[in-house]
């Protein structure tokens, strides 16, 4: 009888361990991002332009420089800081001036920005401004967009291929 | 720290208690952890490598690949990927629970620390296995992972271009990092698996398998869990959506959500204090240790008994040094002796009989003596009264011995019960100090010094040197292997005894007062 007992007592043990791994390799569920809402993730790597342009050096500067580093231009390497701006119908979403990266601030800006936004219909408006001009912005994009939720819409930003994409 | 171990010792006590009620002390899960861990990655790497057969390596088929093995070769591919996956839950299970139970029961620090300082990486690694495991099925949980982990990564400043850009939109996908990924989760487990090898590397004889009976059930319970509830992907992995609800696996992923959520500096810093305090731990404070085992030449006749016995590995057997004719001498290693005394208990000379000369053992704790441990038996002795008069050995580790204490029972406490000659229950029952011995400790197959009961049990049974001698009546000699909480058990097993005294002929016993017979005295004295 007591070894009966003890039989059931193990079944039991083991019935209860492998219920607890079933249970916990995949639940419970983990609302990552809230039911309804979408995400607009805003990344990219960009280089500003210098902080001091770039000067044509004079015949007698460059006559004085070693021979294997003779070159027409001198330029300072820091770069001004990528002024960023995102607008969601209307209003500022991220708004951000972007250091150089580097020792020397000479790399490009980044960012990596991840925004949590409403399902639906939207206005969305990126800015981005990388030259020393006082006020108002080089690249300008406007798109309207009809958000699904879940949605993960990516938004980059490539000079050479004209400016943000929209993925 | 004391506080805790404390605690989470009296929580480990209850549940192997329990589990000792159902199953026999050898099967006991809770005192097979280790054993338990080794089983579970055979399993892994058997599950591990037929998958791999089957398992496409490009980020754009993996997913369609694990479906197949899953549905269609659901028999034996799903089962093995079920396999694969529980036992890699079942692990971290083990692996948690014996790393607390090293704590709770305080041997990880002292000579102890090499053990605990290389399971960390160890752990470390049996984690990031799992991740990368995952991240290969390249379903909504692997892109969450993915995501998750890169940022993480990119929070640190080592990185110029985030790595999370690799996970930005479907387009940025590429094959590199999933490459990247297979080969990690091939290369992390192996490389756990030498560590565990060096882990293992100061204990004498460790138990990496787990008996037969226990393994079998253990695997009947993972088919069982295959078939009524086999791993399944989730939905695919696609860039374009946030995995906005994913099942996570909580044994390997419990932290992720706050990895997210929470600021960088934090949750690194956070992970570096835990890494680092686990490191330092069996310093934190360090243990105030007694004196290793010191060997006395010119009682030791080069038998290595004791070398044989060590449970750490701390005696090795070298050149002769005194110019006697033995051959070898026993030298102990200080840095590897954790002082359990089981060395001692060994040795042909640790004879309580010796009266002629001093009783020195070739082998002894400096601490606790075999001379201390003679006197205080017959201190013990001397206070007894009545006709049951019982003689108790127990360890330290083992029930509270001033809780059985009493006119008619004497106790005398060891470091391990290993310590003990059996030539001591001969004397105590020969020289008519007590009616009766029982010897109690910890639980079998759970000695703290690891080898102490087993090595008590067999020298009883006259199966390992030194034997109990064949005079001495069995029945006036009971093992107790109890645990710290066996108290109440071992009152009843004291209590029998009693009875049974009582009930008994008076001719089972010795006749009082028998003197030492020359022999044995002899073999040790001349
Ligand atoms: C896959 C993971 C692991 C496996 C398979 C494993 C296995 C083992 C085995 C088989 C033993 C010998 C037990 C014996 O025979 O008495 C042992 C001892 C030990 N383990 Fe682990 N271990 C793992 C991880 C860890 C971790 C993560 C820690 C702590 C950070 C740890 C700490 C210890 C300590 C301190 C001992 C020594 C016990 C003693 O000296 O008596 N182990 N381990
Ligand atoms: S005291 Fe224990 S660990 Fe030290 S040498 Fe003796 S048996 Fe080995
Ligand atoms: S058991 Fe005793 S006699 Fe034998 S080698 Fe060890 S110390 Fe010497």
């Amino acid at each position: 009888m007591r070894r009966y007992l003890r039989y059931t007592g193990q079944f039991a043990f083991f019935l209860l361990i492998a219920a607890f791994i079933g249970y916990f390799s995949n639940q419970p569920v983990y609302q990552q991002t809230p039911d309804g809402m979408a995400q607009i993730k805003l990344s990219f790597a960009h280089g500003a332009a210098r902080k001091v342009d770039c000067r044509k050096l004079s015949s007698k500067e460059i006559a004085r420089l070693p021979a294997n580093e003779r070159r027409p231009n001198t330029c300072a390497r820091e770069r001004i800081p990528v002024h960023i701006q995102l607008m969601l119908d209307g209003e500022l979403l991220y708004d951000a001036q972007l250091q150089a990266t580097g020792l020397s601030q000479d790399g490009p800006a980044r960012t990596y920005r991840k925004l949590i936004v409403p399902a639906g219909p939207h206005t969305i408006v990126a800015r981005l401004r990388d030259t020393k001009r006082g006020s108002g912005f080089d690249y300008e994009a406007e798109r309207q967009v009809t958000l699904k939720p879940f949605q993960n819409l990516a938004i980059d930003f490539k000079a050479d291929s004209g400016g943000f994409q929209f993925r | 720290m004391n506080m805790a171990r404390l605690m989470l010792r009296r929580g480990f006590n209850v549940a192997e208690g329990v589990l000792g009620q159902v199953f026999p002390p050898a099967w006991n899960p809770m005192l097979n952890l280790g054993a338990l861990g080794f089983f579970f990655y055979w399993i892994i790497t058997v599950s591990g490598i037929y998958i791999y057969i089957f398992f496409d390596t490009g980020v754009l088929n993996a997913y369609a690949s694990i479906e197949y093995m899953t549905h269609e070769q659901w028999y034996l591919a799903g089962i093995m990927r079920s396999f694969h996956r529980y036992a890699s839950d079942a692990l971290i299970l083990v692996m948690m629970l014996h790393l607390l139970r090293e704590f709770a029961r305080d041997r990880y620090r002292g000579v102890r620390w090499f053990s605990w300082v290389t399971g960390v990486p160890i752990m470390v690694m049996v984690f990031v296995a799992g991740i990368s495991g995952y991240w290969l099925v390249w379903d909504k949980l692997a892109q969450y992972i993915a995501i998750v982990s890169t940022e993480w990564l990119d929070m640190l400043p080592i990185f110029g271009e985030p790595i999370a850009r690799n996970f930005l939109s479907p387009d940025a996908l590429e094959s590199r990092f999933f490459t990247l990924m297979i080969f990690m989760h091939i290369a992390i487990p192996l490389i756990a698996l030498v560590i565990l090898w060096v882990h293992l590397q100061r204990v004498a004889k460790p138990r990496i398998n787990p008996p037969r009976g226990l393994a079998i059930s253990v695997f009947a319970a993972l088919i069982a869990l295959s078939l009524v509830h086999p791993a399944l992907s989730q939905a695919p992995a696609d860039l374009a959506v946030v995995p906005g609800k994913v099942g996570l696996d909580w044994f390997y992923l419990p932290l992720f959500p706050a990895l997210e959520t929470l600021p960088g500096s934090l949750t690194w810093g956070m992970s570096a204090c835990l890494l680092a305090i686990m490191i330092a731990m069996p310093w934190l404070p360090p243990l105030k240790r007694a004196r290793p085992a010191a060997v006395d030449l010119a009682n030791c006749n080069g038998c290595a008994r004791c070398f044989h016995d060590c449970p750490y590995n701390a005696i090795s057997m070298v050149a002769r040094s005194d110019g006697t004719a033995f051959e070898r001498e026993p030298a102990v290693n200080p840095d590897l002796c954790v002082s359990c005394g089981l060395c001692a208990g060994a040795c042909p000379t640790s004879m309580p009989f010796r009266r002629l000369s001093e009783l020195s053992p070739g082998i002894d704790l400096p601490d606790r003596t075999m001379a201390q441990l003679r006197d205080l038996t017959e201190t013990a002795a001397r206070n007894l009264t009545g006709t049951e008069r019982i003689m108790v050995f127990g360890c330290d580790t083992g029930p509270d011995l001033a809780e059985v204490s009493s006119k008619s029972v004497g106790v005398v406490p060891l470091v391990c019960i290993g310590q003990l000659p059996p030539a001591f229950i001969d004397y105590v029952l020969s020289r008519n100090l007590a009616d009766g011995v029982v010897l109690t400790g910890c639980r079998e197959n759970s000695c703290n010094a690891r080898c102490g009961i087993e090595w008590t049990n067999s020298r009883l049974a006259g199966e390992r040197d030194p034997h109990l001698r064949a005079r001495v009546p069995r029945d006036l000699l009971r093992t107790a292997w109890v645990g710290a909480t066996g108290g109440r058990q071992l009152h009843h097993a004291l209590q029998a005894l009693v009875r049974e005294l009582k009930d008994a002929d008076v001719d089972v016993r010795p006749a009082p007062a028998v003197k030492c017979p020359p022999t044995a005295c002899e073999a040790v004295d001349a």
